[in-house]
């Protein structure tokens, strides 16, 4: 079992014009491993990990990284931290090159000129190390931004919504590189409104809603919790009511009548398939076909914070 | 005390590094407006007047001109310096690493009063093609002018942290700096004024800045030149008290 590298206890944060944005969170992240931080506009996520990088000021809680208080011994955990936030903020009149080894400055290591071309190579822009930032696409500017993140060689990296607004190609490429970072050992904390992205290359995910963690799970265990499968019996013939003999099942009929749909949990002990179809036989209900569908992080994430507005 | 030696690195070459792209901004216009000044009062008009203290009109405005130069200059350089990645994101950067708020402000002002020593030189070299000027007192000279460098490069890192926009940023230097200047004594001794204007310039700071660097440059001023740097001490040491304050606070940074 990995040790447990940023441990954040009964965290908040008050801003000066009043907005709870967080409400003493608890949470342990383990050293190697790629969370995802999940949640809709405003939920906290971002003023979480400003709070971690030293951007923002706590309200009250302590968070230490490696055993290391943020705030006391503040130049050891910033030092193992890589920060990419959501926004591109670059100097626009220096070249690639020079923003990325500036970086490296000031977070206290020395010029490696062979390490910044070994990041520029990886995110192929060593052909374009001296051209300026203004000379460079959307897509360009965002890996010169991870690029500036891996130039000190962080053991943590923080990905604020690393892909909003780039494109599917350039996503995936940017899911190669953390599965490539992950292998070298970075711990990776990442926030995402596309729930595809945790589902694709996070370990475990946190649900974040109003500042509060609603929930934290290993992914797979996470979608088998909460994954309830749907079963589709599509009718050869229309009904009109579903029969007496088939209440128990909760079925509930399509609006053209031509097909029935069955939910029921992987988890549980027997799922009722069995019965539910020999029943279906013995009414004289005649199928077509048969379709299952699992839910998706999607699905859970918008039930969870669902639930959690209706608590 | 651990300190981040890279991370002041980094920062100082990065400051100065726009001040090369800029070279043209940096360096030309300041010339050039101080050129003027030297042809227009010093050539032209000073002609007309009469030696003051024993020196000609034309090289009595140097010091003058040279602090104008040294003020305005430290201010921009500094301010902007600090309000730059403000204005375009960057400072979050700055903000996540391992660097405190005091190697941050070494760095900045470092840079600011670097790049306003470099156009000093060049301003001082400028006005011996247009006056004679023997410096009496060289070292104090120089000390005078790093001290005045540091000392309003860290008063601009102030205003370029208070400021929340361009406007906020140019507003001190243009309608505080340049006619404190202009009212200090830059272009006349005190003796020229009336009594009542004398005793109202006496509460005008620059006027002790200007005077200092003129003795240094003729062994000539209208007060002692320890009233001068006593001054200059106190306007530092408020500067550095404020800067302190707000650092610790986080204000108009972090939140």
């Amino acid at each position: 079992m990995n040790k447990d590298l940023i441990t954040i206890n009964n965290l908040s944060k008050v801003y000066d014009n009043g907005f709870n944005a967080l409400k003493s969170v608890d949470l342990n992240i383990k050293e190697g491993e790629i969370i995802a931080m999940l949640g809709p506009n405003g939920a906290g996520k971002t003023t979480m990990i400003s709070i971690i990088c030293g951007i923002v000021k706590p309200s009250s809680g302590k968070i230490t990284v490696d055993g290391y208080d943020i705030i006391k011994d503040y130049r050891e955990t910033r030092s193992r931290i890589g920060l990419v936030p959501q926004e591109i903020s670059l100097e626009q009149f220096e070249t690639v090159f020079n923003n990325v080894s500036y970086s490296r400055g000031l977070y206290g290591k020395g010029p490696n000129p062979r390490h910044i071309e070994k990041i520029l190579k990886d995110f192929s822009l060593w052909d374009k190390k001296n051209l300026r930032l203004n000379q460079l696409s959307g897509g360009m500017k965002r890996r010169v931004m991870i690029a500036k993140a891996l130039s000190h060689e962080p053991s943590i990296l923080f990905l604020d919504e690393p892909t909003a607004g780039v494109d599917v190609e350039l996503r995936k490429d940017m899911w190669k590189v953390v599965e490539s970072l992950r292998k070298t050992g970075v711990t990776i904390i990442l926030t995402t409104h596309y729930i595809e992205e945790a589902e694709a290359i996070a370990d475990r995910v946190a649900v974040i809603d109003k500042g509060e963690i609603i929930v934290v799970d290993n992914k797979v265990d996470l979608l088998k919790k909460m994954g309830h499968k749907k079963l589709t019996i599509e009718l050869q013939e229309k009904i009109n009511i579903i029969p007496e003999e088939l209440k128990s099942y909760n079925l509930t009929k399509s609006i053209d009548g031509m097909s029935l749909i069955y939910n029921y949990n992987l988890q549980a002990e027997r799922t009722g398939i069995t019965t539910m179809l020999q029943d279906l036989k013995n009414v004289g209900l005649k199928m077509r076909d048969l379709k299952t569908e699992q839910n998706n992080l999607e699905k859970i994430f918008v039930s969870l914070v669902k639930e959690n507005n209706e608590n | 005390m651990k300190i981040n030696f890279y991370a002041l690195k980094a920062i100082y070459f990065h400051e100065m590094d726009r001040f090369r792209r800029t070279l043209i901004q940096s360096l030309l216009s300041p010339v050039l407006s101080t050129s003027l000044y030297f042809i227009v009062f010093g050539s032209v008009i000073g002609d007309y007047v009469d030696k003051i203290d024993g020196i000609s009109y034309g090289s009595y405005i140097v010091p003058g001109l040279l602090m104008l130069t040294l003020l305005t200059q430290s201010i921009s350089n500094t301010s902007f310096g600090i309000f730059f990645p403000k204005f375009n994101g960057t400072i979050y950067e700055i903000l996540a690493a391992p660097i405190s708020s005091i190697e941050i402000v070494i760095a900045y002002v470092g840079a600011g009063a670097t790049k306003t020593l470099l156009v000093g030189v060049v301003i001082f070299l400028t006005s011996l093609f247009f006056a004679d000027v023997n410096v009496k007192y060289p070292l104090l000279m120089i000390f005078l002018l790093i001290l005045v460098a540091f000392t309003f490069a860290l008063f601009g890192f102030l205003i370029g942290i208070l400021s929340k926009n361009f406007e906020q940023m140019s507003i001190i230097p243009t309608i505080v700096i340049t006619p404190m200047v202009f009212l200090g004594g830059s272009l006349y001794s005190l003796d020229m004024l009336p009594s009542f204007w004398q005793t109202v310039t006496y509460f005008n700071p620059v006027v002790y800045l200007i005077n200092g660097l003129r003795f240094a440059f003729y062994g000539v001023s209208d007060f002692n030149i320890w009233i001068s740097i006593s001054t200059m001490f106190l306007f530092l040491i408020i500067c550095i008290t404020i800067v302190s304050v707000i650092l610790k606070k986080g204000y108009n940074i972090k939140n």
